[in-house]
């Protein structure tokens, strides 16, 4: 039974009141912080704990608080990334509507280690119904002393605020995300400056996702120290993992990081293995901006190691044979899945969340949407698919923002690992007309029938 | 003063100048092309990634490397900063790929487009684009709109640039259009009619770098490089009323503000100025603007050219770049 | 055609705007902009009309462009009138893989109109989105404020006939979740 950290109580019944999550031992974080640590003691135990941004990117936490403009008179920022919008990703949405308290807890704590006088959730507005959750929850909070002046007797005081998006996933990039905070365009700015020193309303900002700042109560409650020897190597802690796809239990498990990508998918306390008795013919592990891989590389490193759910294990073998553990969407897929239709509704939803504002993102992820589709729509001819790889390249490193790279990775690996399908949808386009192709007969590799 | 290496050709500029601005003052190749960037428009750049070039030293604190590609437009210099622009082999790619998207959905217009001929695309695409297309999917297309009653906006050949919301938003403080809707769905607009009344809105029209606004007042008149280019200014209590004439024999086709080497006006001009004295007698002549010689303008061949000018501007460039290295020679240059 | 001296927020709803500006620091209140205008569309038929965009920026002393930009950024803002429930279902991958385009076509043939369209009778409105966060419980759409998870035609059918019972108009704020 892995350890869990966030998700211990969320099973007791009424667990997202603040008498329940009190009683379980909610909100002492915040009593020993403000009773007996100084803001700089909170961001050494944040630090010793090897916490990673949860969000995606990976980047170490502490490390993140740390570059804080501390100097600056201007006022300090916490600001909660809750725009979660990365496909195959639905753990802070799980974590916000179960145990909302975990969160304004992380927040509080958080927020006083930074020296933030207001902090701001920033969630994406189609979870409007989990606003209203935040909104009861803040106010229970406020009423128990929490949060507001002086709070537990202190001088500490802060403001928390949930501020809804409407509709943009370009938006849970940090500084796309201030810009919409600030009731403007979802449009990123460039970096330098960063947050940290030029954030919300050109103030010292740290942006942070609900994972992450929800970690930040049971770390300063156990210690820095108790939380890095959780997970292994440099993956220290446990991670909500949103499993989905063609598994028997999809859903959202924490994990110790570390265990293997075999348990994880097969285990009855996590996936349950592939539906319908099928068998596994591919992963998306980290949200779909992720390289794609094939069961053999997912279960297994080229080097013919056991590939572990951890930040290190999961890259191995950069862009040629590995991926990222990113925002933990793991998505599998069957071998009725067409690899090539997956592909499209991806490059088809970056295209819908490009922002416009530089031309490799605007214009490469339309072009690389209406070549896939018609690829997978039989119209596609042999020389689309090296295109798609060099327009993938040219986009890759090019842009403002990551969101290029997300649309661009998901293309190369996929063609990369599964060419043989694209030149079987541009050498059989009868074949490929009916959506349901490869439901109605499985694609199987020439490859591999001729290896057997 | 922070000192930067070009090239391989070193300046030194103050603290807080742009890549771009510094490989400005050295001129010449070495300079990266902007499409968005507008030095006299605050906020503007970072955006078209045309400028890209590569940081292979940080600064002399910090040698190392920067990960990517950076807008040179927007990445002040740090002494000791080492970049490479033509003579790098990943730079020139980068840019032909930023050239290629930039074209595929740009209409093929450059037959009816007023803005042939001193259009940054159009020279952008020449120096660093394909001779072919690979896009034969659909292009977005919108209608042709009036942007108030003397520009034209043809949205379809527009890049995206903002410069065009960045000087309304400078020059005046009611700015009616703005980018709608977003990625390749982005549109400028005035999202309902709306009349464009401020005195300066002409200066979206020097200011886009395409012909995606062009002054209707001028439109199909002529073609640019049958134009004689005159400097010529007139007393204007609203603006410097410092402008350039484009005249056909006595008729003046069109008046614009005055854009300098880089295609950039630093001082803009009034409505009334641009639009409402048509006449060579409502101006005090100059003498005829000089365009680079490289521009298709200049092949009309209205100027004399002055060739005591033109000795000191080459004793000017010996002189600077005496002792300095070469730019090491890069194949892909001339394969 | 109401011209926009006559927009303007009921006295309740008025009290929740000026609430939520206080959220911003003083001159901040540019902040507000996004959810006011969710409340603005739930007030107002569930769209955005240039008369509410510009009473809005009226609210917070901005430009009615610059309203304009972001109600049209986001893709939550209708800047068209929508039917009485706007029902969007996830296309995404995750989605896809567990059956979304079938849900899609069900929808389609039930209510006989296609993707972005709205039935004759005003009351449903169909649109395709992006990834919800419901990819554990998919295929899955959303109305107005309610998560419709683990779908199937027969499922689908309940929600459609007990909506269209509910007579409500769906909207971000409010919930209106039929059990199905």
């Amino acid at each position: 039974m892995g350890r869990k950290v966030l998700l211990q109580h969320i099973d007791v019944p009424g667990i997202n009141t603040f008498e329940v999550y009190r009683k379980q031992g909610g909100y002492a974080s915040v009593e020993k912080a403000l009773k007996s640590m100084t803001p700089d003691e909170v961001t050494e135990e944040v630090k010793k704990s090897g916490l990673r941004g949860r969000g995606g990117a990976g980047f170490p936490a502490g490390m993140k608080w740390s570059f804080l403009d501390r100097k600056s008179d201007k006022p300090r920022y916490l600001v909660c990334n809750a725009d979660e919008s990365e496909p195959g990703t639905f753990k802070d949405r799980y974590l916000m509507e179960r145990i909302p308290h975990l969160l304004v807890e992380g927040m509080i704590t958080a927020s006083y280690a930074l020296g933030a006088k207001s902090s701001y959730i920033y969630i994406r507005g189609e979870y409007m119904y989990i606003v209203r959750i935040l909104e009861k929850a803040i106010q229970e909070a406020y009423a128990a002393g929490f949060l507001g002046k002086n709070i537990l007797g202190s001088d500490y005081s802060l403001d928390l605020y949930v501020h809804p998006g409407a509709g943009a996933y370009i938006c849970g990039e940090e500084t796309a995300l201030l810009e919409s905070l600030e009731g403007k365009r979802g449009n990123p700015r460039l970096k330098p400056p960063f947050p940290a020193v030029a954030g919300l309303y050109a103030s010292p900002t740290v942006v942070n996702n609900v994972e992450t700042i929800a970690a930040v109560g049971p770390i300063v409650m156990m210690g820095g120290d108790e939380y890095a020897k959780i997970g292994i190597g440099k993956s220290a802690g446990t991670k909500l993992i949103s499993a989905s796809g063609h598994i028997n239990k999809p859903g959202v498990y924490e994990i110790e990081m570390g265990i293997s990508v075999e348990e994880f998918l097969y285990s009855d306390e996590y996936c349950g293995g592939i539906w319908k008795g099928r068998k596994l013919k591919a992963v998306v592990a980290g949200g779909s901006s992720v390289p794609i891989l094939p069961a053999d590389l997912i279960l297994k490193t080229a080097k013919g190691e056991q590939r572990l759910m951890s930040y290190e294990s999961l890259s191995d073998g950069g862009f040629a044979s590995g991926t990222m553990l990113g925002s933990g969407g793991f998505i599998a897929m069957d071998e009725t899945a067409c690899i090539v239709r997956n592909l499209w509704t991806f490059t088809r939803f970056y295209h819908h969340e490009s922002c416009g504002q530089c031309s490799p993102c605007r214009e490469g992820t339309g072009w690389m949407e209406k070549v896939l589709h018609r690829i997978e729509h039989g119209h596609g001819h042999s020389g689309d698919i090296d295109l798609l790889v060099d327009v993938a390249k040219k986009i890759e490193g090019n842009t403002i923002c990551p969101l290029g790279d997300a649309a661009a990775w998901p293309v190369a690996s996929a063609i990369r690992h599964f060419r043989e399908e694209f030149e079987y949808h541009v050498k059989y386009p009868e074949k490929v007309k009916n959506p349901k192709h490869f439901e109605v007969e499985p694609f199987v590799s020439e490859r591999l029938v001729a290896a057997v | 003063m922070a000192k930067v290496t070009i090239d391989g050709i070193e300046v030194e500029v103050p603290d807080g100048t742009t890549i771009l601005n510094a490989a400005r003052q050295i001129g010449g190749n070495v300079v990266p092309p902007a499409m968005c960037y507008y030095s006299s428009l605050k906020d503007s750049g970072g955006k078209c990634r045309v400028c890209l070039v590569k940081v292979t030293q940080g600064s002399e604190k910090d040698p190392r490397p920067m990960p990517k590609l950076v807008a040179s437009c927007r990445t002040p210099v740090m002494d000791g900063m080492v970049v490479q622009n033509i003579t790098s082999p990943e730079v020139l790619e980068a840019r032909k790929g930023v050239v290629e998207f930039l074209l595929i959905n740009h209409p093929l217009d450059c037959p009816v487009c007023d803005q042939a001929g001193e259009c940054d695309l159009q020279n952008l695409a020449y120096e660093h684009g394909a001779s072919t297309t690979r896009y034969e999917e659909d292009r977005r297309t919108f209608e042709k709109r009036d942007i108030g009653d003397k520009i034209k906006l043809h949205m379809t050949r527009c890049i995206l640039c903002y410069r065009c919301t960045f000087v309304a938003n400078q020059l005046t403080d009611n700015r009616v259009h703005g980018v709608l809707n977003r990625g390749d769905a982005s549109e400028i607009s005035t999202y309902i009619e709306k009349a464009v009344d401020n005195d300066f809105s002409g200066n979206m029209i020097d200011v886009c770098p395409v012909g995606a606004l062009t002054d209707k007042t001028f439109r199909f008149k002529s073609r640019v490089w049958f134009t004689k280019p005159m400097d010529a200014h007139r007393d204007c209590d609203k603006c410097c009323g410092k402008v350039v004439l484009w005249t056909k024999g006595d008729d003046v086709l069109r008046v614009s503000a005055r854009k300098d080497q880089y295609g950039e006006v630093k001082e803009y001009i009034c409505n009334e100025c641009r639009y409402d004295h048509k006449n060579v007698k409502d101006w005090t002549i100059e003498g005829p603007r000089h365009i680079d010689s490289h521009s298709v303008i200049g092949q009309n061949h209205y100027e004399r050219v002055d060739l005591l000018k033109l000795k000191k501007e080459v004793e000017r460039q010996i002189e600077f770049q005496k002792g300095k290295p070469l730019p090491e020679s890069n194949p892909s240059l001339t394969a | 055609m109401e011209d926009s001296k006559t927009i303007q927020f009921s006295a309740d709803a008025l009290t929740v705007a000026q609430n939520i500006i206080k959220r911003y620091p003083e001159g901040k209140q540019k902040s507000a902009l996004l959810p006011l205008l969710h409340l603005a569309q739930a007030e107002f038929g569930g769209w955005l009309s240039p008369e509410v965009m510009d009473y809005v920026a009226s609210l917070l002393a901005i430009k009615p462009i610059e309203v304009y930009e972001v109600a049209s950024f986001y893709t939550m803002y209708n800047l068209q009138p929508v039917g009485n429930c706007l029902i969007e279902v996830c296309r995404t991958g995750p989605c896809w893989l567990r059956g979304a385009d079938d849900i899609v076509e069900h929808i389609e043939k039930k209510l006989g109109i296609k993707d972005g369209e709205t039935t004759a009778d005003g009351m449903f409105t169909l649109k395709t989105v992006e990834c919800l966060g419901s990819c554990g419980t998919a295929p899955m759409l959303q109305c107005g404020a309610d998560y419709y998870e683990n779908l199937t035609p027969e499922k689908v059918d309940t929600m459609l006939d007990k909506l269209r019972a509910s007579g409500k108009r769906s909207n971000y704020l409010t919930s209106n979740k039929q059990e199905i």
